[in-house]
């Protein structure tokens, strides 16, 4: 058995990380589940919220938040297929604030069940993300 | 006979054309550098997905209540097809082969009494395709705001083609674009987009190994995943179309400003050539003016 988890997080556009780490802390759809060295095999979904590395054990994380993406667990270690990631320091609790309520009357004003359906997936990231930075 | 002075201007005409044709072959060879290390850097997600879709869908493919993206609507009688393009031209024959890839198969659909519809990204395949299926196109994306392609950029194309799916408004979606080879070659691709066409796994214990030959544990369950995962899929799929089409458009750009540089860099040789042989024989003429006229006193 290995003492570090290998992980990579990977996102469309490129691959953000891939290194080794003692847990990460996965906000997988059904619940957070921590991701220890030689974990069994499993496949999640991620709902919007916040990666937890922790390079060495009980260190202070290093916080990714992802808007969502599929976690894949395998015996060579665990791959975040993140749809988008941000870092939290850069999150303007005001401006998200203000996108929350744009979205909120664009749900309202939605033509139909596709577009609002579109508009609440964008409304769920934002809500978590603006409750992760307000606390 | 053109005279001294005309070939000297046209010389100097050819001679700042072939500056240009020389800087826009540079720039377009930094743009493709860095096109390529977009398209390069997009790959190891494309992988990835990729490998999970097959061990899942596989599993999942035979069960009722499958997504529609994965087993299609049962009918194919509306046809999406999407042509991406470029934005700018002077780039040789790029636009004119996807075009022409695309209006085969648009022929050949139409032959077949089947509907089609046209979503044009990048405004150089419109103007052609609107010449003869003007009434055909529902959209035309125009992408020339955008400086670097992102993937937000792809996933808003993305979103507006899922919903239409959604709406019934189509049943197979096809996307046209330019896969880059090299600098000199781009090879014009035809890529199933929807219903998703699942890699062959030869067989069940393939589409295992894809997984790493373990038993997986799903949250929320197979269905759940593969259903969030195939819309991601359809814009992962497209980003990555439009980045090889940008990386294959600045190739194309490269080759054609290439060639134009040399045939210009010809025809500044064979121009000089006469110019020299005009001036030549104008002294010879000169001459011979001026010794017959000795002569005859």
């Amino acid at each position: 058995m290995t003492d570090t988890l290998h992980y990579e997080i990977v996102s469309p556009e490129r691959l953000l990380k891939d290194a080794e780490a003692a847990m990460i802390v996965v906000p997988g759809a059904d619940g957070d589940f921590a991701a220890l060295p030689a974990h069994a095999p499993m496949m999640s979904t991620i709902r919007p919220g916040v990666v937890e590395i922790f390079e060495t054990e009980g260190g202070t994380p290093e916080r990714l938040f992802v808007k969502g993406g599929l976690a894949q667990i395998s015996p060579a270690g665990l791959t975040i297929l993140a749809e988008e990631t941000l870092s939290l320091d850069d999150v303007d609790l005001d401006d998200l604030n203000k996108k929350i309520a744009d979205t909120r009357e664009d749900i309202e004003d939605a033509k139909d069940d596709v577009e609002r359906a579109g508009f609440e997936k964008e409304l769920a990231w934002m809500v978590a993300l603006a409750d992760i930075v307000a606390h | 006979m053109p005279s001294l002075k005309d070939l000297k201007i046209r010389i100097n005409s050819v001679k700042s054309t072939q500056k240009i044709t020389k800087a826009m072959k540079m720039v377009a060879a930094s743009k493709l550098k860095r096109a390529q290390e977009a398209a390069e850097a997009a790959r190891p997600y494309a992988e990835r997905m990729e490998k999970v879709l097959t061990g899942l869908g596989a599993s999942v493919a035979g069960q009722p209540g499958a997504s529609p993206l994965l087993i299609g609507t049962g009918k194919d009688d509306v046809e999406l097809v999407i042509v991406a393009s470029s934005e700018r031209g002077l780039c040789g024959g790029f636009n004119t082969n996807i075009v022409k890839a695309a209006r085969i198969h648009l022929r050949e659909l139409i032959a077949a009494g089947k509907t089609v519809k046209i979503l044009c990204i990048g405004k150089k395949g419109f103007n052609v395709l609107r010449r003869e299926f003007g009434d055909k196109i529902i959209d035309v994306k125009d992408m020339s705001g955008i400086k670097k392609l992102g993937f937000a950029d792809a996933q808003t194309i993305a979103q507006e083609v899922l919903a239409m799916y959604e709406r019934g408004e189509y049943d197979v979606a096809t996307l046209f674009y330019a896969k880059f080879q090299s600098a000199l070659v781009q090879l014009t691709t035809k890529q199933q987009l929807i219903p998703t066409p699942l890699p062959e796994a030869a067989n069940e214990n393939e589409a295992a190994d894809e997984l790493g030959g373990a038993a997986y544990d799903y949250e929320p369950d197979e269905t759940a995943i593969l259903d969030d995962l195939l819309p991601r899929n359809v814009a992962v799929q497209i980003y990555r179309g439009l980045l090889e089409n940008a990386a294959s458009e600045q190739g194309a750009r490269m080759t054609a400003m290439d060639n134009a540089t040399r045939n210009a860099g010809d025809m500044i040789d064979s121009l000089s050539i006469t110019y020299n042989r005009t001036r030549q024989a104008n002294i010879t003429k000169e001459l011979i003016e001026i010794i017959s006229g000795a002569e005859a006193l």
